[in-house]
């Protein structure tokens, strides 16, 4: 790194001049149309609302966003240069602080990556098992989600009652593998160990307090005239504008697209054994987002019901040699995680650990479309629409 | 107070009588409600416990955060206007007091005993816009000059409703002066039965919904906390504010719910009287001198009664949007009210 | 709730007839733009496009074969590392390693790929695509007009690899403070904190729940 002397130049980065300019530019703009003058507002990094450290740069006219951008990079932790120097066992460590709220979803994709360069194939049991806390994820992820999204439109009591169920299930989780938010349990080949005795009947129990308390956001949020009037027609983001952006997960199926890659996708994992829905919504609103991702917790209960009722017996661990290396190749595996689409193209030269992994996270993508889709929105739908959205600040950065 | 003014007080203690009377009409409201409804309500209704540590049950709990506030550092941000961001809070809370004096909480127990009453206390609640202005504009902050500017619209566009929601009540009264309201409304009947006298949540009671829903926005509750909203404007016009300046905006923001809730209450629900024709009473001169003890007590339990309105609203749901909140205030609330306004005329010249 | 469509239960299964249908559709769409191409039966479709015909083959392969869904963009530098993996001792000299250029699937000429995801909505199936990165001047074009998604990623693969995408609007750092010097994800980039510190993970190989102790392949 080098020191810059400059007075100006120290105290004002790049990235700050540009959105200087740009910001000069929309005042221009303005002062011609209006006669008005604008105000950047600076929403984060430390901001109630970006629940992390995201920053979004806002021009306003009033409370009328001109122009915003998000500047993400508070968070960067590098993990694509750190996986070149782990092992592949030692990945999956990393990878679960990704999407912190969901981890065991981040660790999937990965491994699965892993086991396709190998031709190793996890025996059913462990698929199974994989399955179910790969949904069991989602639902610890979108009931805070659910909850979060009142406290971003001044209902404070949701999320409370999302915090209080949510823990139920990560105490399956802790019960199942040993740690509440980043399990590290999904081994190439299979799992580290198998369920706990009388964990199926205590997951059951669970997934029917999970779905009282989907109706139970459905009629406190859900219904509200007030949460729809902040909600319906804000936000609207086309099918096309999602599909380039590269929307995934509920987001692009609010925008229509019924693309589920749970059920789109050939995957070894047990989604197919069980009967479920994608939901999609046509509005692309806020609206639409949120309520796909409240059908989705739902239906992600299901899953795990059905899945539970018929889980085959047998080991959860294939033959494995002790020191794992992976065979030269590259092979690319996504995921539907809470998020959305969470991929990993990973490049192995025959070693123990990876040449090459990129991580593709679905925040990056979803916030990406940000700078569109808040054009011309008023402050407060700023915050219903990234809420709506739903980032989380180290999937965004990795 | 009558058995008091038999002593013989002079002038000046019984102004020393009337400032700790209302500190303790202003405080204690307060007081009560951060307790009652803020930390126990509020939790209860979110399924957790809420404070429990401090005192039995918790009930020391608001000593501790005073205690936690006054130790705090009194900072005033660098670019700040230091002498309007010192006063905005004082303002906000001295609005506060100025419309506690205008209660009244028993036949002669009043601070002033105003003729135009009522016009005075909606006078006088608009100097509290003044204070968060001046917070919102003093604090050199955007957020806090975004949370003033909202702040100033909403209640300047909620003071209407609520005026116009007055009025109704003024009519049926035929007086502006709240001791007289009140004695209309116990002293009164409905078609004849006098059993509750006349309360006019009964007779005015588009006027009262549509007062509740203006005082919510007045208060700056939730769905209409459009100038606080934390997860967008971090805290509003408060957000620079620490230390004790930060508990007096704290203190305004409950002692003016309490007092809001107990015009509402002297308004709709009859105020400190119960209807005088269970003890036989005519007029305010029949009324027993015990009522100015039992007074004091039956505003403050009606008033908690709308206070707990008012937080039921506030946990339960979402915010408006500030145009949205505009529109409805425009376009429903002050139509709905002038609708009021007629029909109430009407009904007082035909009966 | 306003409709919502219902998808129909049965999962499609991807056969290799499909995928190598469309790796034949696409070779045939792009003509000779397409380098090399590969497909793996019941994995993915690998292509290796021209550098001159990347923007024109995006939006080919956007306009008329359907690619409608941007994935995710990057790059490989497939230099391997002259710092292993960051387990060498910090006091001995550094040992001497093959960094030999060797490229992956579908080949390369180059040290520099960029690679990109493209996915069909309809028929759920995606290709990833390569293309080279001239060596001297480390830039190719963008296609953030092509797939309005891409502008990101090529800010983050800008300042990650240092490759400049010719027609961005604005190639800022996403992550990295303006004022940082050298690209991280380029392999010749020393991870400080292993340079430092010999790395202690290298002792824990961690055995695996039923593999047997001191089986080796």
């Amino acid at each position: 790194m080098t020191i810059v002397n400059d007075p100006l130049n120290a105290k004002l980065g790049d990235r700050e001049r540009l959105s200087y300019i740009a910001s000069q530019a929309a005042d221009a703009r303005l002062n011609v149309e209006l006669e008005t003058e604008g105000m950047t507002l600076n929403i984060g990094p430390q901001h109630p609302a970006t629940h992390g450290t995201l920053r979004i740069i806002a021009r306003l006219d009033g409370e009328q966003v001109v122009w915003a951008e998000p500047s993400c990079g508070y968070m960067h932790r590098g993990y694509e240069k750190l996986t070149e120097v782990r092992t592949f066992p030692q990945v999956t460590t990393l990878i679960n602080r990704i999407d912190w709220l969901g981890s065991f979803a981040n660790e999937v994709p990965f491994i699965l990556a892993a086991e396709k360069l190998m031709g190793v194939e996890a025996p059913p049991r462990a698929q199974w098992i994989r399955t179910i806390l790969f949904e069991l994820s989602r639902i610890a992820n979108v009931s805070l989600f659910l909850g979060d999204l009142g406290v971003q439109m001044g209902a404070v009591t949701p999320v409370f009652f999302a915090f209080r169920d949510r823990e139920y299930v990560l105490d399956l989780i802790e019960s199942a593998t040993g740690g509440r938010f980043h399990p590290n349990f999904d081994r190439i080949g299979g799992l580290k160990d198998d369920l706990p005795a009388g964990w199926i009947q205590e997951t059951k129990q669970v997934m029917r307090k999970m779905r009282s308390f989907c109706d139970e956001i459905e009629s406190l949020l859900f219904g509200n005239e007030i949460f729809q009037s902040r909600t319906r027609g804000i936000g609207v983001i086309p099918r096309d504008i999602a599909l380039q952006y590269g929307l995934s997960g509920a987001n692009l199926r609010a925008s229509g697209v019924d693309w589920d890659l749970r059920r789109d996708q050939d995957s070894p994992l047990a989604w197919k054994n069980a009967d479920w829905k994608v939901f999609t919504h046509p509005d692309g609103d806020s609206f639409a987002r949120c309520w796909v991702r409240l059908q989705e917790t739902r239906e992600a209960t299901k899953i795990v019901d059905q899945l539970l009722d018929g889980i085959p017996s047998g080991p959860v661990m294939a033959k494995v040699p002790k020191i794992i290396k992976v065979p030269e190749g590259e092979a690319w595996v996504s995921t539907e995680n809470p998020l959305g689409e969470m991929g990993y193209y990973v490049v192995s030269r025959g070693d123990v650990g990876p040449f090459r992994v990129k991580i593709r996270s679905a925040s990056f993508n979803n916030i990406s479309v940000v700078p569109w889709v808040l054009r011309g929105v008023y402050v407060p739908d700023i915050i219903t629409i990234l809420a709506s959205l739903y980032f989380i600040l180290g999937d965004i950065d990795r | 107070m009558s058995w008091l003014l038999a002593f013989e007080v002079p002038y000046w203690g019984q102004s020393v009588f009337r400032v700790l009377g209302g500190l303790v009409a202003v405080l204690l409201p307060a007081g009560t409600i951060v307790y009652v409804f803020l930390f126990k309500m509020m939790s209860f209704m979110q399924s957790r416990l809420g404070p429990m540590e401090a005192g039995p049950y918790g009930s020391l709990q608001l000593v501790a955060e005073v205690g936690k506030w006054l130790q705090k550092e009194d900072i005033v941000p660098a670019n700040a206007d230091r002498k309007i961001f010192k006063m905005a809070p004082v303002v906000v809370l001295l609005s506060t007091f100025l419309l506690v004096a205008v209660v009244p909480f028993g036949p002669d127990a009043w601070f002033t005993n105003f003729e135009t009453g009522i016009f005075y206390a909606l006078a006088v609640s608009s100097v509290s816009v003044l204070g968060i202005l001046m917070a919102g504009w003093a604090s050199a902050n955007k957020y806090s000059l975004l949370g003033g500017l909202r702040a100033a619209g909403q209640l300047i566009a909620y003071e209407l409703p609520m005026v116009l929601a007055v009025i109704g009540v003024v009519i049926q009264a035929g007086t502006m002066n709240l001791q007289e309201i009140v004695v209309a409304q116990n002293a009164g009947s409905i078609f004849g039965f006098d059993g509750l006298g006349n309360p006019y949540i009964i007779t005015q009671f588009v006027g009262f919904v549509v007062f509740m829903i203006a005082i919510q926005a007045e208060l700056t509750q939730t769905p209409f906390d459009m100038p606080i909203a934390e997860s967008e404007l971090v805290s509003g016009y408060m957000t620079e504010y620490s230390g004790f300046r930060f508990l007096i905006f704290f203190i305004g923001e409950f002692a003016t719910a309490g007092v809001f809730a107990m015009i509402a209450s002297t308004l709709f629900l009859g105020g400190w009287g119960v209807p005088f024709a269970w003890f036989g009473w005519e007029s305010v001169d029949q009324v027993d001198n015990w009522m100015n003890f039992a007074g004091p007590v039956i505003v403050i339990t009606k008033m908690m009664l709308i206070t707990f309105l008012v937080m039921w609203a506030r946990f339960s749901y979402p915010r408006f949007r500030e145009d949205q909140l505009q529109r409805f205030a425009w376009k429903v609330l002050i139509p709905i009210s002038l609708v009021n306004i007629m029909v109430t005329a009407v009904f007082k010249v035909a009966l | 709730m306003s409709q919502l469509s219902q998808a129909e239960a049965p999962t499609p299964t991807v056969s290799d007839t499909l995928r190598e249908t469309i790796a034949t559709e696409v070779c045939g769409a792009l003509g000779d733009a397409v380098v090399e191409s590969m497909v793996k039966p019941g994995d993915d479709i690998w292509m290796r496009l021209r550098t001159d015909a990347w923007r024109s083959s995006m939006i080919t392969l956007r306009e008329s074969l359907g690619f409608d869904y941007f994935c995710f963009l990057s790059a490989i530098d497939w230099l391997p590392s002259p710092f292993g993996r960051g387990e060498d001792d910090p006091t001995e000299p550094a040992p001497e390693r093959d960094t030999t250029v060797r490229p992956g699937y579908c080949g390369g000429a180059t040290r520099m790929q960029v690679f990109v995801r493209l996915v069909s909505s309809t028929k759920h199936v995606g290709v990833t695509l390569k293309v080279d990165v001239p060596d001297d001047a480390m830039t190719i074009d963008s296609i953030s007009n092509v797939y309005a998604g891409a502008n990101w990623h090529e800010r983050e693969t800008h300042e990650m690899f240092g490759i400049s995408f010719a027609g961005h609007p604005d190639l800022r750092n996403m992550y990295l403070p303006t004022d940082f010097e050298g690209h991280p994800l380029r392999k010749d980039f020393p991870l400080l904190a292993r340079m430092v510190k010999p790395w202690p993970g290298i002792v824990d190989v961690e055995p695996m729940p039923g593999g047997d102790a001191g089986d080796e392949s």
